[in-house]
């Protein structure tokens, strides 16, 4: 397979291959410029969590996140990439650390920006402490880095979309690229339901999953400032157009989102579902927003939605 | 301590603290005479988009208003687990409040979480780890995630989980294990008068620069986390 696909012509496996469906490393090697990427404490190094062992679950190499620097559209740019499918991409010690070190970097460096692939249900429990305190360090480390003059792009897609901390890390982005299959919440379907009962989540009902907490709720919310077709193409052309238009952070920026934020709890607070809040929104016929193909959703957001970019 | 004896013994000289629905706000003259915007969360409430966004408020407010440091008392639940605050967009709402909470202390407003009950995941990193020091009181308990919750996600029952929550301090719920993360700085003497131990801490107040890795190491929690986040500084930094 892999032998195959090396014969196929670069723009054509970018056009072709699906984000969600793509392994951290192949999203990291589509996304920048053909062969341009350096990684930073790869694999060979087996730089593995001391903590997995505990609970007799296997390790990896990476600890299930790829960072490192290389070049989009000629110019540098710095990227981190969770990977999903270990651990549901859950932030622990080594996985956390990896992107507070880069973040710290891009402070210091100020003109490189940061790409951040989000693949995560958050807290990675079997290391809860170190990871919680991970997190932590990212969002002091990626405010700071805006403070300084660095953009950070969040792009998200995965399987495993953005829960927990993972959420929060994304909110402090200075915007965010989303597709279809990429949710952004904090607190997951299923510990909403374990914690509050079935009556007020149900986590097995998909379309109730995908309406609260997908992308197209967070593109129309304006949580997610694009959203975009899942593959590695539409992807990079999306961090492309958003590293264009983000400005400099600073406290205007914060104040605009408190409003922001304020005004989506009056218009909304009162909403009991996803439908409710995009009819509240003008839109017609509201119930068909998730069979909308990506085209028609693109263009009906980009005629109601809300951006958020110059206030988050 | 209750939140009234906290208050009482942190300013003798008097406060205006207020806890409204389990939103703590108000503002206090320090021993130096500054003034400090006191904030937080108490009886163990969740913290979901309501409670975050006066707390944002409240901060922003004093940004523009006042000065001297910002202390921020927690014994909340964790994030509220609820469709409608994740309907309305909880991450961008617990995002804010911790972003407020960090421009505050780069900007001249040191920023101190005082850890006094109980707090967890979302609540916990909007609240008390957005600050640049986290004191803890003893018997707070500080956890990442309730155990049944920890349960469904892991797929390990209960029992197991309790079992291993004795023997690990990278897993198991505590201030003390918080402590050997890095995560809370320091724990403070409840016998003392709790305005002499601000006024030490405000006296010794860290730079501002995240430590809490290298405090880590240094108290064995976290053995790790210090030296990757280096390495990959100074791999990023040689691409320049």
């Amino acid at each position: 397979m892999t032998a195959l696909l090396r014969h196929v012509a670069p723009a054509e496996r970018i056009s072709s291959t699906s984000f969600s469906e793509a392994s951290a490393r192949t999203r990291v090697e589509l996304l920048l410029d053909p062969g341009s990427f350096v990684e930073f404490i790869g694999p060979e190094k087996r730089e593995i969590s001391p903590h997995l062992r505990i609970f007799d679950l296997p390790e990896q190499f990476d600890d299930g996140i790829v960072v490192g620097h290389g070049r989009l559209d000629g110019s540098p740019v710095f990227i981190a990439a969770q990977e999903g499918r270990f651990m549901g991409g859950a932030f622990g010690e080594v996985h956390g650390a990896k992107l507070t070190g880069l973040l710290r970097a891009a402070r210091q460096i100020r003109s490189t920006p940061v790409l951040v692939l989000f693949d995560t249900g958050g807290v990675r429990l079997q290391e809860a402490n170190a990871g919680e305190l991970a997190i932590a360090e990212i969002m002091r480390a990626l405010m700071e880095a805006r403070t300084a003059g660095v953009k950070v792009i969040g792009l998200i897609g995965g399987r495993s979309g953005c829960y927990g901390g993972g959420g929060l890390i994304a909110g402090c982005c200075s915007a965010l690229a989303v597709s279809e299959p990429g949710r952004i919440a904090v607190s997951g379907p299923e510990v909403i339901e374990t914690n509050r009962g079935v009556e007020e989540f149900d986590s097995r009902d998909r379309a109730l999953v995908w309406r609260t907490m997908g992308g197209k709720h967070r593109r129309l919310l304006g949580a997610a400032d694009v959203f975009t077709d899942d593959t590695m193409q539409d992807f990079r052309e999306a961090a492309l157009d958003l590293l264009g238009l983000v400005g400099t952070f600073g406290l205007d920026k914060l104040k605009a989102e408190q409003m922001r934020l304020g005004d989506r709890l009056r218009r909304f607070g009162a909403c009991e579902d996803a439908v409710d809040i995009w009819t509240a929104d003008g839109i017609a016929h509201a119930e068909t927003v998730p069979e909308l193909s990506a085209d028609q959703f693109i263009a009906l957001a980009n005629r109601i939605g809300r951006t958020s970019r110059d206030a988050r | 301590m209750t939140l009234d004896n906290i208050l009482a013994s942190l300013f003798p000289d008097g406060h205006d603290v207020r806890n409204v629905n389990g939103v703590i706000f108000g503002s206090a003259m320090l021993r130096s005479g500054a003034r400090t915007l006191v904030i937080g969360v108490a009886d163990r409430t969740a913290v979901g988009v309501d409670e975050a966004i006066r707390l944002s408020g409240h901060v922003l407010d004093s940004l523009d208003q006042g000065s001297g440091p910002i202390l921020i008392l927690v014994d909340s639940d964790s994030q509220r687990m609820s469709k409608r605050d994740e309907l309305l967009g909880l991450n961008e709402f617990l995002s804010h409040l911790a972003k407020v909470l960090i421009y505050a202390d780069i900007n001249g407003r040191p920023t101190i979480g005082l850890l006094y009950g109980h707090s967890a995941a979302g609540a916990l990193l909007a609240t008390g780890l957005a600050t640049r020091v986290l004191v803890g009181l003893p018997g707070a308990d500080p956890a990442v995630m309730d155990l049944p919750s920890m349960a469904k996600v892991t797929k390990l029952s209960i029992e197991t989980l309790q079992e291993k929550a004795k023997s690990t301090p990278v897993f198991a719920p505590g201030l003390s294990n918080l402590a050997r993360m890095g995560a809370v700085h320091v724990v403070w003497n409840n016998a003392a008068p709790l305005a002499d131990q601000m006024e030490a801490l405000l006296a010794d107040m860290p730079a501002v620069h995240d430590r809490r890795d290298a405090l880590g190491k240094e108290r064995g929690g976290r053995l790790k986390a210090a030296d990757i986040a280096e390495r990959v500084r100074e791999l990023a930094l040689q691409t320049r």
